[in-house]
């Protein structure tokens, strides 16, 4: 077992893991942050896309082991002061999410896009996201949402 | 007695959802999220062969292992099973349909479940799953369903003597006159690649024992109430001791709409060991596990004359049963049996299906379910015999459209609505059809690596299940009706009880639309509940685009007879004849009085307090109805696919998509726009990008999302839709349901324009998907 300091949504863990602990199970079995969610065991889908250090990282790839000392965001530490995030309120705008299993791992892999200045056109966004599956929308809505929550949090800016 | 009169504010209206805050910030309620305490984590060991015999297994060294709480092999818990696992649609009298249960020591295909272990979580169950010893006595596989009818071929059940499962005919000779007679026959034979429906949230199961002698299972499932009636017969239990509770469910697309293995090894462990168990399976997993869809061989003919008037046509089919029969997999080809004519009117129908056992994965329902697989090869046709006749092949099409409705199709059913040519010119309109052949003429001229194609998919299908005397006259065990209760409460707020069961399609929210409508309430008030057996205790569920024309209907039937309780009520408190009053916006007003009037909300309260009610009558305000449609429902429409394909490498892209559909009444745009763009998708990867295949020996060859390519966004254009609309007179609402139209037309327009792309090379066939190898060789072929 081995000792691991996580910040996660702002809140510090100290943890005991063991090293073959994946970061997506210590959210979900460990810290009991269900939002995160598991859709593949090849890192295919993007479901578990959280923020590491500010980063967009799928969370089935990394140990949690090797997120000691790292800041993670995830989707549950998004909404603010009870208002939804920029992204989160253009999903909702938008009819981007049906059955809503991929849709914390795209959210936090489209927050990431945007904040890095990535999500400049239709063709980027969808560059963008292209290591985020859905199977219920055809990306449309998904790619309107980015399109106008990008803008958005330009303005913001 | 004056009518019902629903001011309509909210249908028609992109209402946005009340479901997404809580799946936007991490809040569904996802079977995996769930671990009470003392849950016992389970883990299925399968066989790595398609076809092998266990002569040995020893679970020892895996019972001993850390944290392991029990562990069984088929042997141990044969008795636990009272019947096999449920087919529900023996689609013949004679039909082969070889018992299975939820562990084998005889494994059919891989991936079929022969041990479970338990622990006490589910990295100490996968360890110790590692850790059973089995000896295997590999047989000969039959994997290829266009060969398993072969003499000579190997069989998927050696006792039964041949992998043939049914066959099932409809012929409706009404000319009397032979199909080879027509002055022109075009023939022509595709293959349906098999797909894996790949909801992103995989199967998950959770059944926690209760005290007494009951069980509930948390289920990733369409169909709570379909499992709820054959666990409990399976296992012998009473369906008063199960509980099924769908929560929030991550998609499903048909894979959910069955009785898994594992839902019932769940159910009876729990029991067994007094303890909550718990499955989630993996992706990979789901790629044998989970049933897949298609994997059908068709050979399809028209008989026209020259001038283009189609006279006949006949379809033969092989289709893919898989290893055993699931839920409904025999019944999936039947499910288009009726609409092999397309949107056309041809005199003379013939199609028949034969089933056929491969030592594969079970076939079942998957989105469109029979008949996708039957507007493939229609609208591939329909462009083959254009080209033979040298007719426009737009125009062939209009010339055979059905024109008038009602419209009896020559298979027997009746097609209650539709404009077929309205859809037709709005996708003109959109696609600009004279500037795509300008380009495409240009790129020709100049040699162009990358050409220009177009292609048209012109349909119809047949939904909403279903008409219960139907699916009985076509052997279907259950009904196919919907139950809804409305209830007014004392405060004002409503609820609303519905049996079908969404796991993305926005239930909630257009339900609510429905109701408040028809109340004449606000839809904040409205709270709409599903998917958990001991709250909506009767349903069918939610598949087959049956959701809305058959359950949203019920909520319409189930509002009037709220309304004509409370009119009722307001007549005997106003001193007035019921008939006398009006109702509307919530309110009914006396006739020639407007100020003397009550709201359906006092009336909930006056029901309540039950102190001045009509000699006789109940209290409370509460209506139930169950709906059985006449018919099933019709949607139609039209589909235009432009791609560019590069001729030296072969791939294939998507630049536009246009679709034109007619879907009836449209309660909520943006979730019905929603449900087409997702549907175009799953079509159009169907033609470009999906292929589940098997080795020789019946190895699965894709088993996870990066050998089976699911597209991202990366692949797929913006989409452009437009609607008609031809509002069903079957229904008070004029629905006709949404879920599968785009799956259903949107693959043969993709592979009709690819084809387009290459007409001029000389390449009239491209097998699915059009991957970069296959469009390449079609090309060297064609040169050749």
């Amino acid at each position: 077992m081995r000792q691991v300091a996580l910040t996660v949504n702002g809140m510090r863990h100290e943890l005991e893991l063991e090293p073959r602990e994946l970061l997506v199970y210590v959210l979900r079995d460990r810290l009991k942050l269900t939002g995160t969610n598991v859709g593949c065991d090849t890192s295919s889908c993007g479901a578990c896309t959280v923020l590491v250090d500010g980063e967009s990282v799928k969370s089935c790839t990394v140990l949690g082991v090797q997120a000691d000392g790292a800041e993670i965001t995830t989707i549950e530490g998004l909404a603010a002061n009870g208002s939804l995030h920029p992204v989160q309120q253009a999903f909702h705008d938008h009819h981007a999410l049906q059955c809503g299993y991929c849709t914390p791992g795209m959210v936090m892999a489209a927050v990431s896009l945007i904040e890095h200045g990535e999500a400049t056109s239709e063709a980027a966004i969808r560059e963008g996201l292209e290591g985020n599956l859905c199977r219920c929308t055809g990306y449309h809505n998904i790619v309107a949402a980015v399109q106008d929550a990008a803008g958005a949090m330009g303005r913001a800016r | 007695m004056s009518t019902t009169e629903a001011k309509a504010a909210y249908i028609g209206s992109p209402v946005k959802r009340r479901e997404d805050e809580t799946l936007l910030t991490g809040r569904g309620t996802y079977v995996d999220n769930m671990a009470p305490t003392g849950t016992a984590h389970m883990v299925v060991v399968r066989s790595p062969y398609a076809h092998a015999r266990v002569t040995r297994i020893d679970l020892d060294a895996a019972r001993k292992a850390e944290g392991v709480v029990a562990a069984f092999s088929a042997t141990d818990l044969q008795e636990d099973w009272k019947a096999a696992m449920p087919c529900a649609w023996p689609v013949t009298e004679e039909m082969r349909n070889p018992a299975h249960y939820p562990l084998t020591d005889v494994a059919r295909y891989q991936g079929d479940g022969v041990a479970v272990v338990l622990a006490e979580s589910r990295a100490q169950a996968k360890d110790a799953a590692e850790l059973v010893e089995i000896d295997w006595e590999p047989l000969v596989a039959v994997v290829d369903v266009g060969a398993a009818l072969d003499e000579g071929a190997p069989l998927a059940h050696p006792d039964l003597g041949t992998n043939e499962c049914y066959v099932w005919r409809l012929d409706t000779d009404a000319t009397g006159q032979p199909i080879e007679d027509a002055e022109v026959v075009v023939t022509r034979t595709y293959y349906q690649p098999r797909l894996i429906p790949n909801a992103i949230e995989p199967r998950a199961v959770l059944a926690v024992p209760g005290p007494s002698d009951d069980v509930t299972l948390y289920a990733a499932t369409q169909v709570p109430h379909l499992l709820r009636l054959l666990a409990a017969a399976t296992l012998g239990l009473s369906e008063t001791k199960v509980r099924v509770v769908a929560p929030d469910v991550g998609g499903g697309f048909g894979s959910k709409l069955d009785v898994y293995a594992e839902d019932l090894l769940a159910i009876a462990l729990a029991r067994r060991l007094d303890r909550p168990v718990k499955w989630t399976e993996e992706r990979s997993e789901n790629y044998l596990a989970t049933i897949h869809g298609r994997d059908f061989v068709t050979e399809y003919t028209f008989g026209a004359t020259k001038d283009g008037t189609i006279t006949h046509l006949r379809a033969r089919v092989k289709a893919a049963m898989g290893a055993y029969l699931q839920l409904v997999t025999p019944g999936i080809p039947l499910l288009g049996a009726w609409i092999y004519a397309g949107p056309y009117a041809i005199p003379n129908y013939s199609v028949e299906f034969t089933g056929v056992f491969t030592n594969t994965t079970p076939t079942d329902a998957y989105r469109g379910a029979g008949r996708p697989e039957a507007t493939y090869v229609i609208e591939r046709t329909m462009d083959a015999l254009a080209d033979e006749l040298e007719i426009d092949r737009l125009e062939l099409r209009r010339k055979n459209f059905i024109k008038e409705f009602p419209h009896t199709l020559s298979s027997g059913l009746t097609v209650d609505s539709g404009d077929y040519e309205a859809s037709l010119d709005k996708l003109l309109e959109l696609l600009d059809l004279d500037a795509v052949r300008s380009e495409q003429a240009k790129r020709r001229e100049s040699g162009a690596a990358k050409q220009l194609g177009v292609g048209f998919s012109t349909y119809h299908e047949m939904c909403g299940l279903a008409p219960s005397r139907i699916l009985g006259a076509i052997r279907y065990a259950a009904g196919g009706w919907e139950q809804a209760t409305i209830r007014y409460l004392p405060t004002g707020s409503v609820q609303v009880i519905s049996g079908t069961s969404p796991h993305g399609q926005g239930h909630e929210t257009s339900w609510a639309q429905i109701v408040a409508d028809r109340l004449g309430c606000d839809i904040d008030v409205v709270e709409v509940l599903h998917g958990d057996t001991s709250i909506s205790h009767a349903g069918l569920d939610t598949y087959g685009s049956r959701s809305l024309p058959v359950g949203g209907v019920a909520l319409t039937f189930a509002a009037d007879k709220v309304i004509e309780k409370a009119r009722q009520i307001v007549a005997h408190q106003l001193e007035v004849a019921a008939d006398d009053l009006e109702f509307a916006d919530g309110t009914f007003r006396v006739k020639g009085s407007p100020d003397k009037e009550m709201t359906l909300a006092a009336t909930a309260w006056a029901a309540f307090a039950a102190h001045d009610l009509p000699d006789g009558m109940e209290p409370g305000l509460e209506g139930t109805a169950v709906y059985d449609p006449p018919n099933f429902s019709w949607p139609g429409g039209a589909h235009a696919a432009v791609v560019e394909v590069d001729i030296e490498t072969g791939d294939a892209r998507l630049l536009r998509y246009v679709a034109v559909d007619d879907v009836g009444t449209v309660v909520n745009p943006l979730i019905v726009e929603g449900q087409v763009h997702g549907g175009v998708t799953q079509g159009i990867s169907t033609a470009l990008y999906e292929e589940g295949t098997y080795d020789d020996e019946g190895n699965m060859q894709t088993a996870n999302l990066v050998t089976y390519l699911v597209p991202s966004a990366a692949e797929l254009p913006s989409f452009e839709l437009a609607r008609t609309e031809s509002p069903s007179p079957t229904n008070p609402l004029g629905v006709k349901g949404v879920g599968e139209t785009g799956t259903i037309a949107a693959a043969p327009a993709v592979i009709n324009a690819v084809l387009d792309a290459l007409s001029h090379l000389g390449v009239k066939d491209i097998q699915m998907p059009a991957t970069p190898e296959r469009v390449w060789r079609a090309i060297q072929e064609a040169k050749a």
